[in-house]
């Protein structure tokens, strides 16, 4: 117990990274429409692109404004498969998370490299907890402050009709194929940044560190908008909900290590919960609506009723 | 027939005046296939600036193929589609939306259900400008919104923050309505805007579109599969059949039509007509 006490700062720690991961899942998930898995490549570019500039002396904040970049380049390569080349968007994120790899591997040089905090100065690292928080704090607030204004812009505005109705979006005159290019630019651009600060954190990259990413992120998106859709729908708090959803994920993993469960089953446990959750709508529509279903067939009756009526009423005003 | 064609023919000097020239616009569906269709052939129509045309047919007569050509949902295959003199015939769909209004069918087509009024509105309001990083709804916008709200009467004026999922299909349909001419479009395309609805709904949200079509001057292409609707509205009427004009009538011609003339006319040019005219 004591063991799980101790572990709860790094473990919300780490869920603010991840849930940072899960407000770029947000872009695509919830605001575009689209299950985007290049981000199991884009963290880790986002790590690598961080550790090969920091180690090459660039300091850490322009190295992840490089991370930041190379993740909106990843983003950019799946919204053209998408859009311009005509892929379905999960496959899109499938390709362009296996040309990670291969970038990711090249770029990196070797399968992992350390960048402990002795060695070099980043602006977060386990080491030094309270201060870390403090920064991811910060951090998400800034982050989850500019994209709430940013969707509120012209814009940002287009993007969120985008992804509740193309169709509508056409009509008014939004080009929704760049919309999605751009949605999932910047949904890259956070993730890679996430993967920075996970790499600082634990003071090493990892050419595996993705495997899996979306599904936590999902986790995070899911958990969190649970928590926060009873209180309210403000766009700042769905996108706060994320990190919170994050912190609940780590915590209860920690939980889960603390009461003896085999951490190599870890990655299944979390995608069953993943399932179960993103069933949830499926079988409260399906098993649960009966009764809806029998109310609609007798409006139904009455309209087509009230149908005839008005037909024989037209019949002899026609007459 | 020969009417029309005149008209086309002499469209190179009236087309600034035109609202929409459809000069020979063709459109074949699966072509070389055993499903090829031949949905719009060798199409050719001119509306007037001011016109309120109707559009009826049959099942398969290429109406609402007419009405996608127009809005760029697809290419023709041949011909040219002029919109108030600009040559629009290859321009994408989002591209033509600054000089067109449309409403369509299905009630959850045009409008964006998890975005509230006000926000749906804004987005319609914007429509053939540019959008960038100013801030996408104002405080004068939602002024003007709440207007025109209380002007037609919905009763939606104080529901501006309101999720549009929320609303009734006839509630959608007059969003929808409203902002298909925000922005004075060039042309009005409404697609059997009234079909999902019942009637009673579906008489509401047509007198709501003479009115705001009358008051806005504006230029309208309305499909309607009910022949005493598109008798009782609008200022010129066409028929069509299998993807061209059969008749086309306009003036105090069209005020003297009934629907016994209409039924003629469709058995004349053995038209097979659809249950759903048939009983409407």
């Amino acid at each position: 117990m004591l063991a799980f006490i101790n572990s709860l700062p790094g473990a919300v720690a780490q869920g603010l990274i991840w849930g940072l991961m899960a407000i770029g899942v947000y872009i695509t998930y919830k605001v575009l429409d689209i299950a985007d898995l290049t981000v199991d490549g884009s963290i880790c570019t986002g790590a690598v692109v961080f550790s090969v500039a920091l180690i090459a002396g660039v300091p850490a904040p322009v190295a992840m404004i490089f991370a930041f970049l190379a993740g909106v380049a990843a983003g950019f390569v799946t919204g053209i498969f998408h859009t311009l080349l005509g892929i379905p968007a999960i496959l899109s994120g499938i390709l362009t998370q296996l040309i990670l790899w291969s970038v990711n591997l090249k770029v990196l040089g070797k399968a992992n490299v350390a960048i402990p905090s002795r060695t070099f100065s980043v602006i977060i690292t386990q080491l030094n907890i309270p201060v870390s928080l403090l920064v991811l704090a910060g951090f998400t607030a800034v982050i989850a402050l500019v994209l709430y204004w940013f969707f509120g812009t012209e814009l940002g505005c287009s993007i969120r009709a985008t992804g509740n109705n193309q169709n509508m979006s056409r009509a008014q005159g939004i080009n929704t194929s760049f919309i999605k290019v751009l949605g999932l630019m910047l949904s890259n651009g956070i993730v890679a940044l996430s993967g920075a600060l996970l790499c600082q954190y634990q003071g090493f990259t990892d050419i595996n560190m993705g495997r899996g990413a979306i599904v936590i992120g999902l986790a995070a998106v899911i958990i969190g908008g649970a928590i926060v859709s009873k209180l309210s729908r403000n766009f700042l708090v769905q996108l706060l909900s994320c990190s919170i959803g994050g912190i609940v994920y780590y915590v209860v993993y920690q939980l889960v290590i603390a009461l003896g469960f085999d951490t190599d089953l870890l990655k299944m446990l979390s995608a069953v919960v993943v399932a179960v959750f993103l069933s949830i709508p499926y079988f409260k529509k399906t098993y649960f609506s009966k009764v809806k279903l029998n109310k609609n067939a007798e409006n139904d009756d009455v309209e087509l009723k009230e149908n005839d009526e008005t037909i024989a009423e037209e019949v002899k005003e026609n007459e | 027939m020969s009417d029309i064609n005149d008209i086309v023919s002499s469209a190179e000097v009236s087309r600034d005046a035109a609202a929409l020239v459809l000069d020979g616009v063709t459109k074949v569906f699966n072509p070389g296939t055993i499903n090829e269709k031949i949905a719009l052939s060798d199409l050719s129509l001119t509306i007037r600036d001011g016109e309120f045309v109707t559009v009826i047919g049959g099942n398969g007569a290429g109406k609402s193929t007419m009405l996608n050509a127009i809005a760029g949902v697809f290419k023709p295959d041949g011909g040219k589609i002029i919109i108030g003199g600009v040559d629009v015939t290859k321009r994408s769909e989002y591209k033509r939306a600054k000089y067109l209004g449309r409403v369509f069918q299905d009630p959850l087509l045009g409008t964006a259900s998890n975005m509230m009024i006000e926000e749906n509105l804004a987005i319609a309001y914007r429509r053939g400008k540019p959008r960038g990083l100013k801030w996408g709804l104002t405080k004068k916008d939602r002024e003007l919104f709440r207007e025109q709200l209380a002007y037609f009467d919905l009763g939606l004026e104080n529901r501006l923050s309101a999720k549009v999922g929320l609303l009734s299909g006839g509630q959608r349909q007059a969003i929808t309505l409203i902002m298909a001419t925000l922005n004075k479009p060039k042309l009005l395309l409404l697609d059997e805007h009234t079909a999902a609805l019942d009637p009673k709904t579906a008489k509401k949200v047509l007198s709501l579109t003479d009115k705001i079509v009358e008051e806005n001057n504006l230029t309208t292409l309305m499909i309607t599969h009910n022949m005493s609707d598109a008798i009782k509205h609008g200022n010129r009427l066409i028929m069509m059949n299998e993807g061209r004009i059969v008749y086309d009538v306009k003036g105090e011609e069209k005020k003297n039509l009934t629907v016994k003339d209409l039924l003629e006319k469709f058995e004349n040019s053995s038209i097979e007509l659809s249950d759903k005219m048939l009983l409407s």
